[in-house]
């Protein structure tokens, strides 16, 4: 009997459970187990910092060691979220600095962090080892020099792609001498330069130091120098990766290169210069991730480099690597699982590069293992969707963007439901889809039908009306993020499925046909769920209820209201006094 | 409940929520569709049904002169022997990350290719305003296109073509009428604070870190500062 096992094994047991999942579930056996699993449990993620609020957390369990959190929606990557939307870390600085003294981790995603947060974080876990920060936003440079200059035993530092005010470099010179702990240091996003030699000594005293990912103002002639004292890397982002032509300049960075036998991850490539590319031809046959994705170099250079890299399982590039680089790739690289190409012109309708479907096509026939792929073109077939779908069964991650919305099968000038479909229905395993082109109710449908295992979607600038969305709340059971911007949505699909908003994780819905009505019946009716209308050009309730909202999220929580909104979001939980001149409005007229 | 059919919310909406979404964060379209609709006869723009921050500004005479022939050949795309200008853009689209927008753009101007692409995303606040924004610099072509999108994004706007709303209070809006005029200033690279319009339009876009609208009392000491750093560096 469960009961008879004394604490202490059943605590053994559990520590050998480290996904979330297979936790939770065990707190769900009974009363003893969800308090031993509650006071055992040291790695929390919170994919939405509202769901939640630090006290339940802390309250449920006291002693966690490693905190991941994501703020803002995914849309706010593309300029989507007003700022100031919210996001903050501070409420959860400031409560973990009482309740979890010997908290090590922190990773954040898209949240607002300060100086003062990090200058608080740097005094209160005297075990900080790990920081992360990945698209955040809201401290300078002198929030970093607390964060070297007081955790005495940093690992990691990750700034990710975070917007830092960059006030000067001088941060990185606050690391103490007697710092020897780092493992993965990542300051790409960074402007300014910091001190090399300050740099240069880190390296050296860090013997653990996996990761390096310097920022674009490290020049090119000095890399030698930090990869000769720190041949263990394992993943190198140079700095610019450029100087003038000259001999000397090559032979020191290729004998340094030559040195690097662990390195397995390269990226950075700033500002690349080609004739420099062959200086790391020696561990090339090594790379198994390549970012290229700010390389502005061109065939035949790209592809010639590339194409050393046999062992390859992901690829991030620009693309410039066109289809001849990627039917290369895909005779070369027969280990590559993850395809990313980026657009080098973004806004140039007819761009001046021959990226086609064929590129993307060629790499799905050649490449077994490919499963993720986010890949921007400026024409697309239901052909081509439809072989790419045949072709690779075991698709994970597929996200294509048309650059012209709304753009057909260019072929056949027929919308592209037949090629996503095809997707869908042959991909099973299919986890993340964006879509984008021409695409009518049709294409839902089949994604309601056949996308079972489909965890978040991404639909701009489709559909015909509500039955689209509807397909897609009552048939994809395992949605849990669902983002959707300039489509013909509105209120009957979204009132119809409201409870399945509960088993999800948020909504996001932008410039479609919701009205204030239904966001405020919507809030009414279901009380955990946070129902937020951002309207920046004023209160919803200043047109007629049938007016529609700017923009919506929607999104579970225990925590009820959130009580940091700006001017511009306006909840529609009852319970909260309301800001509306109106009072009260009949229910019905 | 209100029911409401169909086609009575097709006639509402016009599905104007549903179109192309040009501009700026918060709506205010202010690209090729706009100047065609809010241009008369002579090239100049009014703005219906909205009041608007009077904005400070000089424009030479010359800049005058460019933006009034490139307004022409916007709307009228006579010239055929001209590629036809870049589509206006889309908020948010393609899905690019701000990130690796500005960062194309740093490389591509330091490799000084043609420009007209990638983005520059600078913050703006306005003095008695509640909130920040963040405009892309890249999309606009001119002082007057900025000015214009400026106006619309400060300024109230309306729902469904019934009367006004307004965001700010009422002593806050009078406050804007009746008080001086607005002058938009920037901070450059330097970390200097001058008025915008002193410089040609792609220095300036060159060198803006961030955009504030001050009050027309707060911005006096500005204009001989920007005029004295034009001439040091001249």
């Amino acid at each position: 009997m469960a009961q008879s096992f004394p604490e202490d094994v059943l605590e053994h047991v559990f520590s050998f459970l480290n996904h979330d999942r297979d936790r939770n579930a065990v707190s769900l056996v009974c009363k003893s187990w969800y308090d031993i699993e509650r006071l055992s449990r040291r790695r929390i993620f919170i994919g939405n910092c509202y769901a939640v609020s630090p006290e339940i957390v802390i309250r449920r369990f006291p002693d966690v060691r490693a905190v991941e959190l994501k703020g803002k929606p995914h849309f706010a990557d593309f300029n989507l979220v007003p700022e100031g939307w919210g996001g903050y870390v501070y409420p959860w600085v400031v409560s973990m600095a009482g309740a979890y003294p010997w908290l090590e981790e922190i990773k954040l995603k898209r949240m607002v962090v300060t100086d003062e947060n990090l200058e608080l974080i740097s005094k209160s876990f005297k075990n900080f080892t790990v920081l992360v920060l990945l698209s955040c936003e809201g401290f300078t440079t002198d929030g970093l020099a607390y964060i070297a200059a007081n955790c005495r035993n940093l690992r990691e530092l990750d700034l990710g792609e975070s917007e830092v005010e960059d006030l000067s470099g001088h941060w990185l010179s606050h690391f103490p001498d007697n710092c020897t702990s780092l493992v993965s240091l990542n300051i790409s996003c960074l402007g300014s330069e910091v001190s090399f030699s300050a740099l240069e000594r880190l390296v050296a005293r860090c013997p653990n130091l996996k990761t390096l990912r310097l920022n674009r103002a490290v020049p090119l002639e000095k890399l030698p120098n930090l990869l000769c004292r720190a041949p263990q890397l394992v993943e190198l982002g140079t700095g610019a990766y450029s100087a003038e032509i000259q001999s000397d300049i090559f032979s020191n960075l290729s004998e340094a290169f030559l040195g690097c036998k662990q390195l397995k991850g390269l990226s950075g490539f700033w500002d690349v210069v080609p004739a420099y590319l062959p200086a790391m031809y020696s561990v090339c046959s090594q790379i198994t991730s390549l970012n290229l994705s700010y390389a502005t170099a061109q065939n035949p250079d790209l592809v010639q480099f590339v194409s050393q890299c046999g062992n390859l399982q992901r690829l991030w590039v620009l693309d410039y690597i066109e289809d001849v680089g990627l039917e290369a790739l895909a005779a070369a690289c027969k280990d590559l699982q993850e395809l990313r190409v980026f657009p080098s012109d973004p806004y140039d309708a007819e761009g001046n590069v021959t990226l086609t479907e064929q590129g993307l096509v060629a790499v799905s026939e050649g490449c077994p293992k490919l499963q993720s792929v986010l890949y921007f073109c400026r024409q697309m077939s239901n052909a081509a969707l439809v072989a790419i779908a045949r072709n690779r069964p075991n698709m994970i991650r597929f996200r294509l963007c048309i650059i012209e919305p709304r753009a057909p099968d260019y072929l056949t000038l027929e919308p592209l439901d037949a090629g996503f479909g095809a997707i869908v229905e042959n991909c099973k395993e299919l986890l993340r889809l964006s879509m984008s082109g021409l695409l009518t109710d049709r294409v839902f449908e089949y994604i309601g039908t056949h996308a079972k295992k489909l965890e978040m979607l991404s639909i701009a600038f489709a559909g015909d009306s509500d039955l689209g969305l509807h397909h897609v709340l009552s048939g994809c059971e395992s949605l849990r993020k669902l983002e959707i911007r300039d489509c013909p949505f509105g209120d009957k699909a979204l009132l119809a499925n409201a409870t399945k908003l509960e088993t999800m994780r948020s909504l996001w819905m932008s410039s479609c046909s919701v009205s204030f009505g239904a966001c405020k019946l919507l809030g009414q009716k279901m009380p955990r769920l946070n129902v937020e209308v951002i309207n920046e050009r004023g209160p919803p309730d200043s047109g007629p209820e049938d007016c529609p909202v700017e923009k919506l999220y929607v999104y579970r929580t225990i925590a009820g209201p959130r009580v940091d909104m700006p001017g511009f979001v306006w909840t529609m939980d009852e319970r909260v006094s309301s800001r509306f001149s109106r009072a009260t409005e009949g229910h019905g007229d | 409940m209100t029911m409401i059919s169909e086609e009575h919310k097709k006639e509402k909406l016009g599905f104007e929520e549903t179109e192309l979404r040009l501009g700026l964060p918060g709506g205010g379209g202010i690209f090729n569709e706009d100047l065609v609709k809010n241009t008369n006869a002579n090239g100049k723009r009014w703005y219906t049904e909205t009041v608007d921050l009077k904005l400070n500004f000089a424009l030479k005479e010359t800049e005058k002169g460019e933006n009034l022939q490139k307004e022409k050949s916007l709307i009228s795309c006579s010239n055929d022997s001209v590629k036809p200008p870049p589509k206006a853009q889309v908020v948010g689209w393609p899905p690019v990350r701000s990130f690796r927008k500005n960062i194309m753009a740093v490389q591509k101007s330091s490799s000084e290719e043609g420009g007209g692409g990638a983005a520059t995303f600078v913050k703006v606040s306005t003095d008695g305003a509640p909130y920040l924004r963040k405009v892309d610099l890249n999309m606009y072509k001119s002082y007057q296109d900025l000015y214009c999108a400026l106006g619309k994004l400060f300024t109230m706007g309306k729902c469904d073509s019934q009367g006004m709303m307004d965001f700010m209070n009422e002593s806050t809006l009078m406050d804007l009428l009746n008080g001086s005029d607005f002058v938009p200033t920037y901070e450059d690279k330097d970390g200097d604070w001058m008025l915008v319009g002193d410089v040609p339009w792609k220095m300036f876009v060159g060198s803006c870190k961030r955009l504030r609208i001050m009050k027309g009392t707060e911005a006096i000491g500005l204009a001989p500062r920007a005029m004295e750093k034009c001439k040091n560096r001249s």
